[in-house]
């Protein structure tokens, strides 16, 4: 450390809902390892640079750390860490070793690309009726609240079998889990029994009677390979699914329609072209200044980042919105270019626990902006972008609202 | 251009087959990646490039082959 270093507070403040940290650019240039004191007074280090971050967050040594104990395969621990460590956006039940690779297995061969890919009508027909709704009640609303927020839970709710009668109670149970400044410890502590006894009748409705969905499949397939998954493994699935799919997918697909709208030009690029679609999805995962506070990892060996060499026991946080925007790795780092190829970003992390979901969350994200170009072409923002507010008390970065009209 | 592929590394994400679907595909089994192009034709390169610089888990080599 040299002697004038400072520690900062993070996460760092903000001006305005969608710009960048002013520290990132000074930490990458002058300070990659930097040391930062955590919310709960804890000190750790901090990586901005691209190819660092790239490089912790693939390091298969190192997971990231588990605050919360326990692998959450019991109903407390499941619902405990979900709460409280969303920051990381993979499925995250169990965490380690064998039983970690073949729930992985398990539950990843229903997050492939092509099983999300026969999910597109589905999710589109949603996108629609969410649409139908807003639309019919005026011609301003809160994007947010009446499209980004119900989408990727209606969408998990398909996936798990739970009737479409049910699903506004998934999205209050989970928002519940997640936000932990609007609900009380005593609300979030009934959520969270309400949610675990439905699924528990639900799990038992799919043991008696399964149909085509993701928990009726992992249980005949699990017990096919002769060690089948326990009720209280698949309702961690749900639950993570959840937990990783929904407040991270809402808010994104907020942030999202906000950047393209904050510049309008950029959808009006889109509605001439919407082939960008795809490259359009995956700058605005790269562009996100907001994305939330970071990857942790605990290191368990001293490990050299560039000339340091961070001992065993450093609780490293993985700053990956700030390693997006490196201009060492990603020429005009700081332009949204809706073109944007090969686009290596990090927002789903990197090597072997990226986020196992991500081929759901750009597949939601992507048939949003064709739902959205094609029904409301004349969608902008209906307050002036400066004015966007962070969502506060969430471990992932979002806006409070997204006021549009069309 | 010739692909080669470390299944080991890959995690499943998917990326490669969301960028280009005709060369790559995922394993039902466990969504580990499959190579259906080991040597892509021309009009696929610039997207099997583009699929091995995004993989998050730089499983996919690629090869140029004169
Ligand atoms: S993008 Fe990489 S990690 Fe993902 S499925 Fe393809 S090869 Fe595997």
């Amino acid at each position: 450390m040299s002697p004038n270093e400072q520690i900062l507070q993070y996460p760092f403040a903000y001006e305005t809902a969608l710009e960048p940290a002013a520290e990132w650019t000074e930490l990458r240039g002058t300070c990659p390892v930097a040391t930062i004191t955590l919310p709960d007074g804890s000190q750790a280090k901090l990586l901005t640079r691209y190819d660092d971050v790239r490089e912790m967050l693939a390091d298969p040594r190192f997971t990231r750390q588990d605050l919360f104990g326990g692998t959450g395969n019991s109903q407390g621990t499941a619902t405990t860490s979900a709460a409280a460590d969303t920051s990381e956006s993979p499925l995250s039940v169990p965490k380690h070793g064998e039983d970690h690779q073949r729930w992985r297995r398990l539950v990843g061969k229903w997050l492939t690309a092509k099983r999300m890919a026969a999910l597109r009508p589905q999710m589109a027909a949603i996108a629609d009726q969410l649409l139908d709704e807003m639309t019919g009640r005026g011609s301003s609303a809160d994007l947010k609240a009446h499209f980004a927020f119900p989408l990727p839970v209606y969408v998990i709710c398909g996936m798990l079998g739970v009737p479409a009668e049910d699903r506004d109670r998934f999205s209050y149970w989970s928002d519940n889990f997640l936000n932990l400044t609007r609900y009380s410890a005593q609300e979030r502590q009934t959520a969270v029994g309400e949610l675990v006894a439905y699924m528990s009748g639900h799990i038992a409705a799919k043991r008696a009677e399964p149909t085509d969905d993701l928990l009726s499949a992992l249980i005949e397939e699990s017990s096919g390979e002769g060690e089948a998954l326990t009720d209280g493994e698949l309702l961690s699935t749900g639950v993570a699914l959840l937990v990783a799919g929904h407040e991270t997918t809402a808010n994104m697909i907020g942030k999202m329609v906000a950047m393209l709208l904050a510049d309008r030009t950029r959808w009006e690029r889109l509605l001439e072209n919407p082939s960008l679609i795809r490259s359009t999805v995956e700058e605005a995962l790269r562009f996100d200044a907001n994305g939330g506070f970071g990857l942790r990892r605990f290191l368990t060996e001293d490990v050299e980042i560039g000339v340091e060499v961070l001992p065993n026991g450093t609780t490293v946080v993985c700053a990956m919105a700030a390693a997006n925007r490196d201009e060492t790795a990603f020429d005009n780092a700081a332009e949204m270019d809706l073109a944007r190829t090969p686009n290596p970003h990090l927002a789903f992390g990197a090597g072997p626990h990226s986020c196992l979901g991500q081929a759901l969350a750009r597949t939601e994200l992507q048939v949003t902006l064709e739902v959205l170009l094609r029904r409301l072409p004349s969608l902008e923002l209906d307050i002036p972008a400066t004015e966007l507010e962070r969502l506060e008390g969430l471990l992932v970065g979002g806006l409070s609202e997204v006021p549009v009209r069309w | 251009m010739k692909i080669t592929v470390d299944e080991e590394k890959c995690c499943g994400a998917g990326q490669c087959v969301l960028i280009a679907p005709e060369v790559f595909d995922q394993r039902d089994e466990d969504g580990i990646v499959v190579v259906l192009e080991p040597e892509p034709p021309h009009d696929q390169h610039a997207l099997t490039r583009e699929a091995a610089a995004v993989c998050p888990a730089s499983a996919i080599q690629v090869h140029d082959t004169p």
